[in-house]
């Protein structure tokens, strides 16, 4: 656990590193400039494969050979999955799932 | 003439109201049930202003202090909003003083609102913009104060309400799984970064995953663009 002030340092990195990344196109490209087609190809597949990657990111701490072997994460996305297909309601398929896993690991799986 | 485009604005940011309410209670919850002050919450809504990346920065912040790696993980996570910048050049051209703001609010919900959005003729559209940015933030903000005050002052087990990141970027995977035509690029991002976790373990596997993305998506190319348009 770090202390306030270097939680602050990070903060605002990770406040300038978002900028950064929101304003390069505006200096790269400024307008009139066309844009290289592989950047515009990247643009359109590189979302589509982070969201995946992030995924994963969430989920790696768990452990597939020591109880419970991910399976409070396994049920609660599946359920995500379903709920969201089913209904296509963000606060019904984030808020259900999430209270789904909050019992699953306080109260199901000890 | 400022009101007018406040008034045009206001009811196409509703759907962006409740979920940036909710998640920011829930990111509020979640970055003080790990024992951090409610304020740095609220300074992280204000300064940083990115969904994804506010919830995997409780996960940094709980995980040590690099400066490096935290500049990795924020490139990585706001990667798409490279692109998002690319079409919004033209829109934000005459923004003048405003410019700076609307390219710092770029989140994928005002992102979304200002691609598909186009105010009445009457109404000034570059106010009708900022507003639509501005109220946008203000959601966010209002959501992670409610969730940061709630969650040190209530006494609750509040373990497992992380879980929201989890969820949200499933339901933006599936979200973008039904709107492609192809799903190798959404496969790719799995497959490549749960092998590269595998191989490289859980502190230092983003980063080849992204290079692993950006590969397979190149090599791709050829294949790919005759087929990911809808």
């Amino acid at each position: 656990m770090i202390g306030t002030k270097e939680a602050l340092i990070l903060i605002i990195t990770m406040a300038i590193t978002t900028f950064a990344t929101r304003a390069l196109p505006f200096f790269l490209f400024p307008s009139g400039k066309k844009t290289p087609k592989i950047i515009t190809y990247l643009g359109k597949v590189l979302p589509y494969a982070i969201i995946g990657m992030l995924i994963i990111y969430c989920i790696k701490s768990i452990s597939l050979t020591a109880s419970p072997y991910g399976l409070p994460e396994l049920i609660a996305i599946l359920f995500v999955v379903l709920v969201h297909k089913w209904k296509h309601n963000l606060l019904l398929s984030i808020g259900g799932g999430t209270i789904l896993y909050m019992v699953l690991i306080q109260a199901v799986f000890l | 003439m400022k009101f007018k485009a406040f008034r045009a604005a206001f009811p196409y940011t509703i759907p962006v109201l409740l979920g940036y309410v909710f998640l920011g209670t829930a990111f509020g919850i979640s970055l003080c049930s790990k024992g951090f002050p409610f304020y740095l919450a609220i300074l992280m809504s204000i300064i940083i202003f990115a969904g994804s990346m506010q919830f995997v920065a409780i996960t940094v912040l709980t995980g040590g202090f690099s400066i490096l790696s935290t500049i990795i993980m924020t490139l990585s996570v706001n990667a798409r909003h490279l692109f998002y910048g690319l079409s919004m050049l033209d829109k934000f051209k005459d923004m003048g003083r405003k410019k700076p703001y609307m390219i710092f609010s770029l989140t994928d919900e005002t992102y979304s609102l200002l691609c598909s959005l186009d105010p009445p003729a009457y109404i000034n559209k570059n106010w009708f913009y900022f507003f639509i940015a501005l109220l946008n933030q203000s959601y966010w903000i209002l959501g992670t104060a409610i969730g940061s005050i709630a969650g040190s002052l209530i006494r609750f087990n509040w373990a497992g309400i992380d879980f929201a990141m989890t969820a949200l970027f499933v339901v933006i995977f599936v979200d973008q799984w039904e709107r492609s035509k192809n799903h190798l690029p959404a496969i790719t991002g799995i497959a490549v970064a749960a092998i590269c976790l595998i191989i490289f373990g859980p502190d230092n596997f983003i980063i080849f995953s992204m290079i692993g993305i950006l590969i397979v998506l190149t090599l791709s190319r050829h294949y790919l663009e005759k087929r990911i348009d809808k």
